[in-house]
């Protein structure tokens, strides 16, 4: 028979020795990792009954504590209005600094730190922050959510602001416009809707973070939920799960909604 | 005559080491509408914005009647700016403010914040932007938002805003260079006229010779950033062209003239 030509498919690693040898390493890792969490599979298999044990205990859900679950629920959005209203402002001022093409070089790097240093730690970390400083309670909570807020919003902000063309930043400041004026003529009404979208989008957020951030003891719903998990109170607990649902999808639906409005 | 505009040794060096000005002298001292031509890349841009600097220049002298542009701090600078009306080649008009609030922002340089916030400007001004918008052609406009506008209305819009100004002096960068080849005649008619009628002289930056020639008083030849020729148009002639223009590129001048046809048959 004549020989064929060679041929060879295409790995990712060419050399046999080499890749065989990987995927042996990446298995006893996996091993050794297994035995160093030192899991207990006995207390795993406990687990299963336990959860449909609590699973039965959450049906159905008690609402009957209403008053609570309804002062909770007002705190948390409460919680998300008050950290999107103070994050709306303070990012202006952030936002702007943190534009290229509007500061001066030292202001934009200082804005810049801000913005990434907020942004460095996840708000549950915030929160603890808050908490230990403020005691326990929505004051933290709002803080916390205030920080994320101005963060995220002021850097949309920034990157709206330095997307824009130059050439209508030119044209306002060949005019001789002032700073405040070129702000209001030709920033402003370029910036206006996506700004108002994103901070939409943040009260949306806002309104499920602060579900979470009560957790630590930050105030609203989520902390009324912590509570009811430690008294084993699983009815209480699913009605609280339902009524954060339902709020999120409603925060969701109205932050859809309001963002198809502007344009 | 009393000089208008007086640029001596004009030099600038862009950061990163692009000599785009290599003294550049020349003198406006009637209200002339001058033509600067020159290849792309000559440095026509960066002449006009270190008039009113939007570009620093690297060394050299602005005079603006007898004003030193280059040596004013960041405050006289603005007053000096309200005197020179400058138009674009991407018209620059603000999107999404009405056409009125794009005529009214060349009076920004005039009033303090918070008239301009308010809205709140003279009647003079409200007449003299009613006025520009029938002059140019734009009557009942004045609502539309600048974004709904075709690139011909968006010029005219900023024409009148750069007229707003009452400018001793109009700065032109490529007026038609986004447009078709009727309306550009349209548009630089326009500039003309309103130039002469205002006497107010205007520099204007353009590549289309033609246009230049059929419309401007005065040409000056930018190459490389620097003058190589200035006179009146009737002067021109196929040397001088080839001076400005070079060899390699009557190319791109073909290629234009091709682009021009492929708009005018839309
Ligand atoms: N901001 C800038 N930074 C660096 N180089 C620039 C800048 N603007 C223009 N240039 C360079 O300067 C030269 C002149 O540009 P320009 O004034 O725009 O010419 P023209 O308007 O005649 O086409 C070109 O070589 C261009 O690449
Ligand atoms: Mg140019």
């Amino acid at each position: 028979m004549k020989k064929l030509p060679e041929w060879h498919r295409i790995r990712i690693i060419d050399n046999p020795v080499i890749r065989q040898a990987l995927v042996i390493a990446g298995i006893i890792y996996l091993f050794w990792s297994m035995s160093s969490l030192d899991i207990d599979w006995v207390r795993v298999g406990k687990g299963f009954p336990r959860a449909a044990n609590i699973l039965a205990h959450m049906f159905p859900p008690d609402f009957s504590r209403w008053q609570l679950l309804l002062r909770g629920t007002i705190e948390s959005v409460q919680m998300a209005l008050a950290a999107s209203f103070f994050g709306m402002i303070l990012a202006i001022p952030v936002g702007i600094c943190g534009a290229t093409n509007l500061a001066p070089k030292p202001i934009y790097l200082a804005a810049r730190a801000v913005i990434i240093l907020s942004r460095t730690f996840h708000e549950i970390i915030i929160a603890i922050f808050f908490v230990k400083i403020f005691g326990f309670g929505p004051v933290a909570g709002v803080l916390t959510l205030t920080v994320a807020s101005t963060s995220f919003i002021s850097k949309m902000l920034a990157e709206d602001i330095e997307n824009m063309p130059s050439g209508q930043l030119e044209a306002v400041r060949a005019t001789g416009a002032g700073f405040f004026q070129f702000l209001n003529y030709c920033i402003s009404p370029q910036a206006l809707p996506r700004y108002l979208g994103v901070s939409i989008y943040r009260l949306d957020a806002n309104i499920r973070h602060s579900t979470v951030v009560g957790i630590v003891g930050a105030g609203g719903i989520g902390q009324v939920l912590a509570a009811s998990f430690s008294r084993y109170d699983y009815d209480f607990s699913m009605a609280i799960l339902l009524t954060i649902m339902s709020l999120v999808f409603l925060g969701e639906f109205f932050s859809n909604w309001v963002r198809s409005q502007l344009r | 005559m009393s000089i208008i505009l007086k640029i001596t040794d004009l030099t600038k060096t862009y950061p990163t080491g692009t000599k785009a000005l290599e003294g550049v002298s020349f003198t406006v001292d009637k209200p002339q509408v001058v033509a600067i031509i020159g290849p792309s890349g000559a440095g026509k841009s960066t002449l006009i914005r270190c008039i009113n600097r939007l570009v620093e220049a690297s060394s050299g002298e602005v005079l603006l009647g007898n004003t030193d542009i280059l040596s004013l701090n960041s405050r006289q600078l603005r007053r000096a700016r309200r005197q020179m009306g400058m138009i674009f080649q991407e018209y620059n008009l603000v999107e999404r403010l009405t056409v009125m609030e794009n005529l009214l922002s060349g009076r920004l340089g005039y009033v303090g914040f918070w008239t301009s916030y308010r809205r709140k400007f003279s009647k003079k001004d409200f007449a003299d932007a009613f006025e520009l918008l029938e002059r140019v052609g734009l009557s009942g406009y004045q609502n539309t938002r600048a974004d709904a506008l075709s690139g011909g209305e968006r010029q005219r819009v900023g024409i009148s805003r750069a007229l707003m100004q009452q400018p001793d002096l109009l700065l032109v960068d490529e007026p038609t260079a986004s447009l078709d080849p009727k309306t550009s005649r349209q548009i630089m008619r326009l500039i003309v006229e309103l130039a002469h009628e205002r006497g107010m002289p205007a520099l204007v930056n353009i590549h289309d010779v033609g246009l230049a020639q059929a419309f401007c008083d005065r040409i000056i030849g930018l190459t490389a950033g620097k003058i190589v020729f200035d006179g009146s148009t009737r002067q021109i002639t196929e040397q001088v062209l080839t001076d400005i223009y070079g060899e390699e590129d009557w190319s791109s001048t073909i290629r234009k003239i091709e682009e021009e046809n492929e708009v005018g048959a839309e």
